[in-house]
């Protein structure tokens, strides 16, 4: 027995001894170089990004905070007028104020552009690579592996080439926020087309419907609150990576963090923090709050 | 010429279904065709006509391939092998755009869950069939609003699907498919999932609709007597494979085989036995000559709280109950006479199971059963037609 054992491993030896180290690392290395050459491309990139970006944050900056808080409040208190959830608009409200209180108004703004701005280029990508993969068993096959590799990867490891395409500050910050927070996206909307009840693709069929008018006016009305759930998740995916792309000199309150840390600075530290967690709250409550189930009223 | 004739249709679920026509030909069964290839026998080479204006019914048990077939007809699943024609037009032949034309213009279908659409309204889904076409929006409306006034649901154009009962979501569904105006329709099993008195209107309201619109109907069911109620003709299936077509009365007369017999045994009891095969021998009091003494010693023995009374030639008088009679004895009144209450429900020997039910339960003692000459033969008690309902033992009749 004991020697069957053995032979195994020596076999197994010889085998690792036989395979190379394999240069993933080179490789890598070596595919980026080459893409380099599409230089072009990135310049696009980057200069659609950035001008997003700034359009957001143009937009945001020329509201007095004053009116920007109490613009907001009323959204939030509209959005659960009938549900009667009035915590939303309070946390809003004194949320908001504190930030501005404290001194990081601008770099709250500049922040919540740059997740608007990676986000809806998520929704962008992310909804018709769902809507396909939704659509396809072999596109879905595909893109599900890739999806488990974006996420399972941590997360600043998408810095790296980031910041290999798109040098430092704003733009790789939100390139590298799009990657990571692009999969619940890509994933739900798969899900909710997938969950359609047999008999309703059957009926919209029955009645004649093209491809497209399947999609339109049964698939995606059916697969909505899965999609918002998916949005929602990317929206706080964008906001914890914009804070980490602080590291490849990303401006906003991530920045302030980042200083915080450096400076061992407690006090700093726990004022970004905070204004942070406001953030991401009242970021998520408001895009739940916008997903009701519409029938249930 | 029929308006569908189908020929020789056959599906086959799974890869590579060539094998399995091949053993279908060899006559092998559906059990031996999945046991050595794996492939499932949906329709087995199945051959009818669907004549125009009719209600053609399947049937068949589980399994027996009744949805794959209606699915067939409008080509939800495609064909393996066989030909679908339409007023003369190869379905099966048809590219995209042509079979959309007939989904759109000719056949409607009705699901059996219903499969309306959740976030739309009643209106809307209604205008489904005729959204996707792209007819004005003033046309469907009106369209829509006189498909939902046929189906008697006006007034609820903008509620959505799950504010309404089951019967009333059929309805909808009902509506959805004749808004299109198309000439067949196509209904897989459409009252299954109602209750047995919604099911029964529902059954009345197709059959005052097909007086009106002569449609050409295909209608699946797992029920005999919904088929016997609204089938002119009525398919059998079992294993994908057509057993017998015929009119309801040819399938109950003669049934081609086993498998049909054993359907046709299952006819709805209710409809088949009669007061006579479920009455009992009834406590009586002769009015001619007991007292009250003897009616209330007869409910005392017998522990029931009321008796029927008979003169002396067994003709029904009325009923007394024992609270009365009790007080009566008290009274030291030996009359019986003035206790009998003559409004008493009462049915004859030939009152089908089906509509005491309903008398029994609107009534508090049991029902008389009346011959000739208002003689009572005997009483009906609603236990007795509960355990009759559930196949118990009823009277044998010569
Ligand atoms: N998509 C499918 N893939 C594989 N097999 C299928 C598929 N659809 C149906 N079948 C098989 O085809 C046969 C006929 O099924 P079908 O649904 O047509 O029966 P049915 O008569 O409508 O039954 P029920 O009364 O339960 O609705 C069954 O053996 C079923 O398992
Ligand atoms: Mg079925």
């Amino acid at each position: 027995m004991s020697n069957a054992w053995e032979s195994f491993y020596d076999w197994f030896d010889a085998i690792l001894d036989f395979m190379p180290e394999l240069p993933v690392g080179d490789w890598i290395e070596a595919f980026v170089e080459w893409l380099q050459n599409a230089a072009w491309l990135f310049m696009a990139i980057r200069g659609t990004v950035a001008f997003v970006t700034d359009v957001f944050n143009g937009f945001f900056s020329l509201i007095p905070p004053i009116l920007f808080i109490l613009i907001l409040t009323a959204v939030g208190y509209l959005l659960v007028r009938k549900t009667g959830k009035f915590g939303l608009p309070i946390l809003i409200f004194f949320g908001l104020l504190f930030i501005e209180s404290i001194g990081y108004w601008d770099d709250l703004i500049l922040t919540l552009s740059l997740v608007l701005t990676a986000t809806l280029i998520s929704i962008i990508i992310g909804i018709p690579v769902g809507i396909w993969m939704g659509r396809n068993d072999m596109v879905r096959n595909i893109v599900t592996p890739i999806l488990d590799f974006m996420q399972t990867m941590p997360a600043f490891v998408y810095l790296i080439p980031a910041v290999a395409f798109f040098s430092i500050g704003i733009v790789p910050g939100v390139i590298a926020s799009v990657i990571f927070a692009v999969p619940p996206t890509v994933r739900l909307t798969n899900l909710g087309i997938r969950q359609v009840p047999a008999e309703l693709i059957e009926a919209s069929d029955a009645f004649g419907s093209t491809p497209g008018q399947k999609l339109f006016k049964v698939q995606l009305p059916m697969a909505k609150v899965t999609i918002m759930a998916g949005v929602n998740q990317t929206i706080m995916l964008a906001l914890s990576m914009v804070v980490i792309a602080a590291m490849i000199g990303t401006d906003g309150i991530g920045r302030q963090v980042y200083y915080a840390v450096g400076r061992n600075d407690l006090a700093m530290g726990f004022e970004a923090g905070i204004s942070l967690v406001i953030l991401a709250i009242i970021l998520d409550r408001l895009t739940q709050a916008l997903n009701p189930d519409k029938r249930a009223s | 010429m029929a308006k569908i004739e189908v020929r020789n249709l056959s599906k086959i679920f799974g890869r590579r279904p060539k094998p399995a026509l091949e053993m279908l030909k060899e006559k092998k069964s559906k059990d031996e065709i999945l046991k050595e290839t794996g492939l499932t026998v949906g329709v087995n080479r199945a051959t009818f006509d669907v004549n125009e204006a009719e209600v053609f019914v399947i049937m068949g048990l589980s399994g027996s391939g009744k949805s794959t077939l209606v699915r067939l007809l409008n080509r939800l699943i495609d064909p393996t092998e066989g030909q679908i024609q339409i007023d003369g037009d190869d379905l099966a032949k048809m590219n995209d755009e042509q079979l959309r034309e007939v989904r759109r213009k000719k056949m409607s279908m009705v699901f059996q869950k219903f499969g309306l659409f959740p976030f739309r309204t009643i209106l809307q889904n209604v205008e489904y069939g005729l959204e996707v076409q792209a007819i004005s929006k003033e046309e469907r409306h009106q369209k829509a609003m006189e498909a939902l006034k046929l189906v008697g649901l006006e007034g609820y154009e903008e509620q959505y699907p799950d504010q309404l009962s089951g019967g009333m979501q059929q309805r909808v569904g009902l509506a959805r498919a004749l808004a299109n105006d198309p000439t067949v329709l196509l209904m897989d099993e459409a009252f299954s999932a109602l209750d047995p008195l919604i099911r029964k209107d529902m059954q009345d309201e197709l059959l005052d609709l097909q007086a009106k619109m002569q449609k050409t109907i295909i209608f699946i069911t797992h029920d005999l007597d919904e088929a016997l109620r609204i089938g002119d003709r009525i398919m059998i299936m079992k294993d994908g494979a057509v057993v017998q077509i015929g009119t309801p009365e040819d399938i109950l007369m003669h049934p081609a085989d086993d498998y049909v017999s054993r359907f046709v045994e299952d006819v709805d009891r209710s409809k088949v036995y009669t007061a006579e095969h479920i009455m009992t021998r009834p406590e009586t009091v002769n009015i001619d000559k007991d007292g009250t003494r003897v009616a209330l010693q007869r409910m005392r023995d017998a522990d029931i709280s009321s008796v029927y009374c008979v003169n002396r030639s067994r003709q029904l008088q009325g009923i007394v109950h024992a609270a009365d009679i009790a007080e009566a004895v008290k009274r030291d009144e030996r009359d019986i006479v003035p206790y009998v209450q003559k409004d008493v429900p009462t049915c004859s020997l030939d009152t089908p199971m089906h509509d005491l039910f309903n008398l029994t339960s609107t009534s508090s003692v049991p029902i008389a059963v009346v011959g000739e000459d208002n003689k009572l033969e005997g009483i009906v008690i609603r236990s007795k037609i509960l355990s009759a309902l559930s196949g118990k033992e009823v009277n044998e009749i010569e």
